[in-house]
């Protein structure tokens, strides 16, 4: 069992002709993702990586019956290729992409509301990866391997750390998630974990936070009302300087929060382990 | 992008914002000059943070000597570690009444949001703190902006109704800086009411998305290279690398933001001092590696470097062939770790290897034994 993704979801990638998609679906499709197609228009009714390319998403969608999506196109492209996805009636929609402008993701999350099926991952996130059964994304299979931890990261690199010391120390992950290092992004640690707390073959939890923002402590909030997951968190950025401020609105918004100890104090009030390194994530969790 | 207090202003006018009678000033003569015409003015100086009135960057001259003396105290001043390139010469304002106006994204919202409070001034954050309810808010839709409605909702809201008419339209030519220029955040603060009733820009803060800098090239080309910041953070940008200078002697390179503070703090934990953050991103080359690492280098103060990559969309054997280039090409003389992992990592390994630099183990381990070489070489 995992969250979101599985060996039988059929995945199409969009721009799945680029040298990313390209290199990113041969990756998927060795780990035995159910990559069904991909898109990359004009180049419709050719044929890539062994599947059908399709000039649009929907045509990609009605001819092989798609529920989820990666994104591998440039950022002036990926809000339309987000929405595209989310019109088609795709249900997981994870985009890799980095460097969307914020007012385009501003308008992509308005528009997302209107299409309550798409589940966005991301941007400027990994993806995620069932480990041994499917992956939509950049994560490498190579640090993973199946088990009952699930995790999930605000950033690609330190997710990658923290894998390969799970399974270095034996303890596999059902499902990993990178949600993306963006201010204005889809999925956040509070959707994730409630998924994980759902699903029975999680038994695990890391989260794996960093300054700036209250998702952290928004993910704190639901851990304290009680959770059957064995916890730990971890916070970077707990010695980066402050910004350099400039102008009151953020300050008015936020008040106090963002901060790495406004986020570690509120993961201890939920009665979660809060680790200071990423090594010592894997002790705390056994 | 930050831009400076006169760049916002520039750009405020011409949305059709009223903006104080102002002029730049590079020079003390020109500072000079700008009092004879205007009057008396403030002079101010030109630095993308604030505080700068309790740096003692903002000064009164009444007249041309006066500005003179000022703008020469001001010019070079360094203010939280920018220093001043020019002034700001402005004429002072008969205030009336002050008000807050900004635009911001809400983080938690995913949206933008418009805030409007009577309280305006430099107490609008104790202001949030202590009376939140008076600072009145809008969420516009992002595809068609703010309606007439909701704006003079948000304008009665913040018991402003007898300005609902000035505001609401200041409002809307305000908000053109979010479709428009892909502001993040637009502040005018204060927004002064004048004694003769007119509302004028006092102050204005404007950020524009880093992400969205391609759709706007032409601000980027007249305001971008007004500031000397830090020398290396100057060169970095040029070469499109994410660096901070931090003011310690270990040179630091990771890929992603994440893993590159993670980095920061494992040295700093190790009893190291990073002296900056550098990150190279997904997809580093071979080119970007070697940037990175000769923007380190020209910092005289750099003991060593430590280098964390994990692989992903990064691939480990390109980084191993732009390290040895870089380190070839720029006859690095100082410590060097480098800790490899990820997509193709064993192929960097034995690239680098070959070439005579062993990598580190784990991440933790690559910061002790930076630190450890380091202070090594300091003793020495």
């Amino acid at each position: 069992m995992s969250i979101l993704l599985d060996a039988s979801t059929k995945v199409i990638v969009q721009g799945i002709t680029g040298r990313e998609g390209t290199f990113h679906a041969e990756q998927m499709q060795a780990l035995g993702t159910k990559v069904v197609g991909g898109t990359s228009p004009g180049k419709g009714a050719t044929t890539h990586l062994a599947v059908p390319v399709f000039n649009t998403v929907a045509d990609a969608v009605k001819a092989t019956g798609a529920t989820a999506s990666g994104i591998f196109v440039p950022p002036p492209f990926a809000a339309d290729a987000i929405m595209e996805a989310a019109a088609a009636g795709i249900t997981l929609i994870v985009c890799i992409t980095e460097g969307i402008p914020i007012q385009d993701m501003i308008k992509v999350k308005d528009y997302l509301r209107g299409h309550p099926q798409a589940r966005l991952i991301g941007p400027n996130c990994p993806g995620l990866i069932t480990p041994g059964a499917a992956k939509i994304g950049i994560i490498p299979q190579s640090i993973t391997r199946p088990g009952h931890v699930g995790l999930v990261s605000r950033s690609g690199t330190l997710t990658y750390e923290v894998a390969t010391a799970l399974s270095a120390a034996g303890l596999g992950q059902s499902t990993i998630v990178g949600i993306g290092g963006d201010p204005v992004l889809g999925l956040t640690f509070r959707d994730v974990v409630d998924l994980f707390e759902k699903d029975p073959a999680t038994t695990h939890l890391v989260v794996i936070g960093e300054i700036g923002g209250s998702d952290e402590e928004h993910a704190a909030e639901v851990l304290a009302r009680g959770t059957r997951l064995k916890t730990v968190a971890f916070i970077s950025g707990r010695t980066a300087p402050e910004g350099k401020r400039m102008g009151h609105a953020g300050a008015i918004i936020s008040g106090n929060r963002g901060t790495a100890k406004s986020k570690e104090e509120a993961f201890r009030k939920a009665g979660v382990a809060v680790a200071e390194t990423t090594d010592q994530i894997v002790d705390l969790l056994k | 992008m930050k831009l400076l207090e006169y760049q916002a202003k520039e750009v405020l006018s011409s949305l059709g914002i009223a903006i104080p009678p102002g002029r730049v000033a590079r020079t003390p003569e020109e500072a000079a000059g700008a009092c004879a015409e205007l009057g008396p003015v403030a002079v101010k100086a030109q630095v993308p943070v604030g505080g700068r009135g309790k740096a003692g960057g903002i000064k009164l001259a009444r007249s041309p000597e006066e500005a003179r003396a000022a703008a020469a105290q001001i010019i070079g001043m360094d203010i939280k570690g920018f220093k001043v390139p020019l002034v700001y010469c402005e004429s002072a304002l008969e205030i009336e009444r002050e008000i807050y106006l900004g635009f911001t994204v809400d983080r938690d919202a995913r949206a933008n949001i418009l805030m409007l409070s009577a309280k305006g001034g430099m107490e609008i954050e104790q202001v949030a703190e202590e009376s939140p309810e008076s600072i009145a808010r809008l969420y516009p839709n992002p595809w068609r902006g703010p309606l007439d409605f909701e704006l003079a909702q948000l304008v009665y809201d913040a018991e402003l109704g007898e300005l609902a008419r000035p505001l609401t339209q200041l409002i809307k030519k305000l908000y053109r800086a979010i479709p428009d220029l892909d502001a993040v955040t637009a502040e005018i603060n204060p927004l002064v009411v004048t004694k003769k009733g007119d509302v004028i820009a006092g102050d204005a803060k404007l950020e524009i998305d880093e992400n969205a800098m391609w759709r706007h090239k032409d601000l980027d080309v007249k305001y971008g290279s007004v500031l000397e910041g830090d020398p290396y953070e100057v060169e970095a940008k040029k070469r499109g690398l994410t660096y901070v200078s931090l003011g310690g002697d270990i040179g630091i390179i990771g890929n992603g933001a994440g893993l590159c503070m993670g980095t920061l703090d494992l040295v700093q934990r190790a009893g190291g001092r990073p002296a900056n953050f550098c990150d190279i991103g997904g997809g580093a080359k071979a080119e970007v590696v070697e940037n990175a690492l000769a923007v380190i280098l020209m910092n005289p103060d750099v003991k060593g470097v430590v280098m964390n990559v994990f692989g992903g969309i990064t691939r480990g054997d390109e980084v191993a062939k732009g390290l040895v280039a870089a380190r070839n090409n720029l006859k690095m003389k100082v410590p060097l770790v480098v800790r490899l992992s990820g997509t193709r990592a064993d192929e960097g390994r034995e690239i680098l290897k070959q070439n005579g630099i062993e990598p580190g183990v784990s991440a933790w381990e690559a910061a002790q034994k930076i630190v450890q070489l380091t202070s090594t070489a300091g003793r020495a």
